[in-house]
């Protein structure tokens, strides 16, 4: 299992996967935006998301998990 | 003069714009988002009009909202900042439609220096030696790839419409143009509405110097010297200063006079910045120009007392300059550094709550604020928080006082750059002016990654 953490504070601008997808490592996930900057936040493993902890619109804190690999 | 002017602009530019309108005893009106109801700006003008939700679509580029507070308030004129829509040639057609006197340059200007391609073209007129490139937008990834093989590798793929580096990207082989293409050009659309794109060749180890200029409607035109810009990180500038510890006195003289030649066949009116790429052997060309206030103005204003926000006023308000170029001069040294809201090895955004902002005091430090001790800073503007400003007689005094300064720069709560401001202030290579645009890159990022 990997906790998928956001690099940023900051709303998410778009959700890029869905919970029960199947995902490689380094497929963005979200994409989060803050202070003008687009960030994207890819998966640190291959695997299912589990759970997606997040949908557009919701802030984050940095570290905050955005969804879980398993 | 003006006797009440709206500033459509927020954070440290407005609070800076509503200070020489006191000192000018001109009445201001600031407009706010929601999420800025309590910045520092707002309360420091005269009255002040909520245009809409945090987002900028919503609230600082909506020109109906700005144009209503406007009228509400009885305003004349409208300062438009920098950024958001002060380089919008249809915002200032509106601000005149509406009768209001937009303190900048003419839409016609704005618009032709707001398209790169259509600059290039207009420098190249003037006679201002330009980047070889493509005169026109470059249709597709192949054409693109006929004109790179031209000029030679390494390219720069630039965004017709682009700023701040967006849809910009240094391309080193067709392989590499063709993945680039495409996506930069789908950003460009997304971003600017626009996804022309053009090719020019990369200078190589470039410094971005800058040349200020100002213009009265009376065909009076001068420069006010350079500005050196080249420490950036993400293509945006972090370290400023005037004069250029780089430049010989006569590529300074090339420069400026190079700078009025461009202004006078534009028929350029107001303050205005020629953005230069200069090489190791001191050969610059046309890299864009900005038609209004910098953020980095402030230098400027240290090394030749001239409060140039007055003078945008003043101009738009249609007096004749008060001085000529032999009336100008440069005196000492002055480093401006942005305090960015940002992690500073990262470089990404940190918005947050602030729970200390205690800012230092001292001989030749100035301050440009966004914020005070318990701001939010939210996540909704450019990330810059406030701008610390070091004068010295020369190069060396400016750099003590600066070290000095960002010692005792006091912001918790959230993550800045300051950390890396420090570095780079007190690295030797910026005391002997090594400051190419790959500083960061090559002595600040290195160090800090290996710890």
């Amino acid at each position: 299992m990997t906790e998928i953490k956001a690099s940023m504070a900051g709303s998410v601008w778009k959700v890029v996967a869905g919970q029960g997808d199947t995902i490689n490592n380094g497929q963005d996930i979200v994409i989060l935006e803050s202070m003008k900057m687009e960030i994207p936040v890819p998966a640190e493993a291959d695997g299912t998301i589990k759970e997606l902890k997040v949908s557009e619109g919701d802030f984050v804190n940095e570290g905050d998990v955005i969804a879980i690999i398993e | 003069m003006f006797k009440k002017v709206l500033i459509a602009n927020r954070g440290e530019i407005a609070a800076r714009i509503i200070r020489t309108c006191k000192k000018m005893n001109i009445a201001t009106v600031a407009v706010y988002s929601e999420a800025d109801e309590q910045a520092t700006y707002v309360k420091e003008a005269d009255e002040s009009f909520l245009i809409g939700k945090p987002r900028v679509n919503e609230s600082y580029l909506n020109i109906d909202n700005i144009l209503h507070a406007a009228k509400e308030s009885g305003a004349e004129a409208i300062h438009p900042g920098y950024g958001l829509l002060s380089e919008n040639a249809g915002f200032a057609k509106r601000c005149r439609e509406a009768g209001f006197t937009f303190i900048g340059p003419s839409e016609d200007v704005m618009a032709t220096m707001g398209d790169k391609v259509a600059a290039r073209q207009a420098m190249k007129e003037a006679g201002v030696p330009i980047v070889p490139g493509t005169d026109q937008a470059v249709t597709d990834v192949e054409e693109a790839k006929a004109y790179a093989n031209e000029f030679g590798y390494p390219v720069m793929l630039k965004a017709a419409a682009g700023g701040g580096g967006i849809g910009m990207q240094a391309v080193n082989g067709d392989d590499e143009l063709e993945k680039a293409f495409e996506g930069n050009s789908k950003r460009a659309e997304s971003f600017f509405g626009n996804g022309t794109m053009f090719l020019e060749k990369q200078i190589l180890n470039p410094r971005h110097i800058e040349i200020q200029v100002l213009a009265d409607g009376h065909g009076n035109a001068v420069h006010l010297f350079e500005r050196e810009c080249s420490i950036q990180r993400r293509h945006q500038k972090v370290v400023e200063e005037a004069p250029s510890p780089f430049l010989s006195e006569s590529t300074r003289k090339d420069m400026g006079e190079t700078a009025i030649q461009a202004v006078q066949a534009l028929h350029y009116k107001n303050a205005g910045t020629i953005e230069f790429l200069v090489d190791r052997e001191e050969n610059f060309y046309f890299l864009e120009m900005n038609t209004r206030l910098q953020v980095e103005h402030p230098v400027t204003e240290e090394i030749t007392g001239i409060d140039l926000v007055e003078q945008q006023l003043r101009v738009a308000y249609g007096e004749e300059l008060a001085f000529r170029q032999d009336d100008l001069k440069r005196n000492g040294h002055a480093i401006e550094v942005r305090i960015y809201a940002e992690d500073p090895v990262r470089f990404f955004p940190s918005p947050g709550q602030l729970t200390k902002f205690e800012v230092p005091k001292g001989e030749g430090i100035r301050h440009e604020l966004a914020v005070a001790g318990n701001s939010m800073v939210t996540p909704f503007y450019d990330p810059m928080i406030a701008k610390l400003i070091a004068y010295g007689e020369d190069r060396d005094q400016a750099i003590f006082r600066m070290k000095e300064a960002l010692e005792n720069y006091q912001v918790e709560g959230i993550k800045t750059n300051i950390p890396m401001l420090r570095d780079v202030i007190a690295h030797d290579k910026f005391k002997q002016g090594a400051t190419e645009t790959s500083f960061v890159e090559k002595y600040y990022l290195p160090a800090v990654t290996n710890n």
